[in-house]
């Protein structure tokens, strides 16, 4: 009864952690897909994110490995930007291109300046900061309150950026041009800096993924360590049907899948070969977009290129 | 998904479909231009970084074309997987398929080729090799359909399937090198290598050239004359230029159009696995792709989606991943900056096309 109690526990606190990411991310996405632009360079914003973390963190420490992880997110979503948003450039195949210029730039980042010295690169990590009285919740408490405080300020994200969409001016522009971007520019709204904007916060998100990962998790770098997550957020972004909310709950699902693994090792399940857990999420993303077609609510004017005005 | 400007150039190279001298002289001056920025972009990148950008382009031309085992046991071989694969990538986006699973079918491709070797051993090779290449286009053209079907039925954006499958593909053959396909003593993972009789034969006399590299120009000049010449190569042509037209004014299938040309980029990628293991590796193992399902996008959006252009762009990037590696190998630069070239050579080629779109655009609009 016991092992059971810790066994879930040990498994929602694994959903919560390994979902910390993929909402950032897929929060992010969300707010750039309503204002219209698909952006498959999430991916790279990921990584980007996670080399900026590891290398301001061992200089400046945590704090600053959140914020550079941010910043490097950014900095390749401006890039994308340029091309897809103001030249109207396809943005699948910007997105592509961008999400492998990320991954070998910080693969040769990381090569030269540390792997090719054999120093394995460590940085600090955020520990967890349970919030006295709801840490102490019955079997959710520890998994929801019991988390590093970055994931808490994703608790704060979400329903900010729920009511900023419903509820303000700005989140009203950022729809329109998603939706009917000839009714935008005749309200007198510039696509581009909207959508250029969007496209920037999601890269910030993403940084913030990516800083996620070797902040409060692996504690260092990896080549390639975003592991398809950038699409995988994609695919959340769908199942939450372009909303906030539904993109935190998706997030949720997706971290379940993952620590899926952890809970079937601790039940010791180890004949099973462990690439089945590997690919559980992958499949799942698959089975999830199959699922939500013709529940379609994409923004309608979703990677359209022949927007005008500026 | 089309601009104006950019279906107006689509229009124009459907219905002109012939190409004259003059274009073929554009093409080369292009593929010069690719060339000398590939080299700029890469010094620019070796300078950032701190290394020696003298000593890491000699080490990179000497690894290219430094000798004749480089050019033919190196560039050359790497040059095939790369165009197969590209060629894959050609024939999905002609027809508006955007595939970027060529890396998981050319996995999947290999380990059907695996397979075959597995239950039927070491046997006639005029009997195995063709039968393994088959099965490897099979499996590669299974593992695309998958995507195609998921497209047609439930409109599943092909972009994120086929990433997700390659992430899947990836696991399978690491689960086959450690299961069922694994070498008898159990110990490393890998599969057993393929006895010297089930090799591709190579071509030329001290090299590892093999005769893939002349299934690689065949297919090229195939893939390039069915789009010209022939009604379904054109059908295909159409729908990626504009699906709707092709389907009210051409009376095209579209759904059929677009789930065959999908299968047939799978079946060339899973070639492209299947005559790597039977032509170079001999055996399948977690690495057994250094990502040129990914490479062969450049390859084919460098190639301007044509079939007779990834032959260059092919030679273009299996000298440039030849070169890494002997950069990484002699002068310390990690061979991964060779993608950062790629991405970067992508953008230009997009960047360039939106300008040339944009200039049709403003020529039309004051003719």
């Amino acid at each position: 009864m016991i092992a059971d109690m810790s066994l879930t526990s040990g498994f929602l606190d694994a959903t919560v952690r390994w979902a910390t990411p993929l909402a950032f991310a897929a929060l992010g996405e969300c707010v750039s897909e309503r204002a219209g632009v698909i952006n498959i360079g999430l991916e790279g914003a990921i990584i980007c994110g996670a080399l900026g973390a590891t290398v301001a963190a061992g200089i400046a420490g945590v704090g600053a490995g959140f914020v550079a992880g941010a910043l490097a997110g950014v900095f390749i979503a401006a890039i994308f930007a340029l091309f897809a948003v103001w030249m109207r450039a396809d943005q699948i195949i910007t997105g592509t291109a961008i999400t492998m210029l990320s991954l070998g730039l910080t693969g040769t980042i990381y090569a030269t300046y540390y792997g090719a010295n054999g120093v394995a690169l460590s940085t600090p990590t955020i520990h967890p900061l349970p919030i006295p009285g709801l840490s102490a919740i019955p079997i959710v408490g520890g998994a929801l309150f019991a988390q590093p405080a970055i994931t808490y300020l994703l608790y704060v994200l979400v329903p900010v950026v729920a009511w900023w969409m419903a509820r303000t001016h700005a989140g009203l522009a950022l729809r329109a041009v998603g939706e009917h971007p000839e009714a935008a520019i005749a309200a007198g709204i510039k696509p581009r800096r909207v959508q250029a904007a969007a496209v920037l916060f999601a890269g910030a998100t993403a940084g913030l993924a990516g800083a996620t990962l070797v902040l409060a998790q692996a504690g260092t770098f990896v080549e390639g360590m975003s592991a398809g997550r950038g699409f995988i957020a994609i695919a959340i972004v769908v199942l939450g049907r372009w909303r906030p909310w539904g993109v935190a709950g998706a997030a949720l699902l997706f971290g379940a899948a993952n620590a899926l693994q952890s809970l079937f090792q601790a039940m010791g399940w180890e004949h099973i070969p462990y690439q089945l857990f590997l690919v559980v999420p992958y499949v799942l993303t698959l089975v999830v977009l199959a699922g939500a077609s013709g529940r379609a609510a994409a923004p309608a004017a979703l990677s359209r290129r022949d927007i005008g005005a500026s | 998904m089309t601009s104006d400007g950019a279906s107006v150039r689509t229009q124009a190279e459907v219905s002109s479909g012939r190409r004259s001298l003059a274009t073929m002289l554009l093409a080369v001056a292009r593929v010069a231009i690719l060339a000398g920025l590939t080299i700029t972009l890469l010094i620019v990148l070796l300078l950032v970084t701190g290394h020696d950008a003298g000593a890491a382009l000699s080490a990179l031309a000497r690894g290219a074309f430094g000798s004749w085992y480089a050019i033919t046991s190196a560039t050359l071989v790497r040059m095939v997987p790369l165009g197969l694969a590209g060629l894959a990538v050609v024939v999905a986006f002609r027809a508006g398929i955007l595939n970027i699973g060529a890396e998981g079918q050319l996995l999947m491709g290999a380990s059907a080729a695996g397979a075959v070797f597995a239950v039927l051993g070491a046997t006639n090779a005029v009997l195995a090799l063709p039968l393994m290449l088959l099965c490897g286009m099979l499996a590669g053209g299974a593992w695309a359909a998958i995507a195609a079907f998921l497209r047609q039925r439930f409109g599943v954006l092909e972009v994120i399937s086929t990433i997700m499958l390659n992430f899947v593909a990836l696991s399978l053959m690491g689960w086959l090198v450690r299961g069922p396909l694994q070498e008898p003593t159990h110990i490393a993972p890998q599969s057993t290598s393929l006895p010297v009789s089930l090799h591709l034969p190579t071509l030329l006399p001290n090299s590892q050239l093999h005769v893939g590299a002349l299934v690689l120009v065949m297919l090229a000049i195939a893939l390039w004359w069915w789009f010209r010449s022939t009604a379904s190569g054109f059908r295909v042509r159409a729908v990626g230029a504009n699906a709707a037209a092709a389907a009210s004014a051409g009376q095209i299938n579209v759904a059929r159009t677009t789930a065959t040309a999908f299968v047939l980029s799978g079946a060339l990628a899973g070639l492209a696995g299947s005559v790597e293991y039977t032509g170079v590796t001999y055996a399948l193992y977690d690495s057994f792709s250094p990502g040129y399902g990914y490479t062969a996008i450049a390859v084919a959006l460098l190639a301007g989606l044509h079939p007779l252009g990834v032959l260059a762009t092919a030679l273009l990037f299996g000298a440039l991943e030849a070169g890494a590696s002997a950069m990484q190998r002699d002068a310390g630069v990690p061979s991964v900056v060779v993608s950062v070239v790629e991405a970067s050579l992508i953008l230009a080629v997009v960047a360039a096309q939106q300008w040339q779109s944009r200039a049709v655009t403003r020529a039309e609009a004051s003719a």
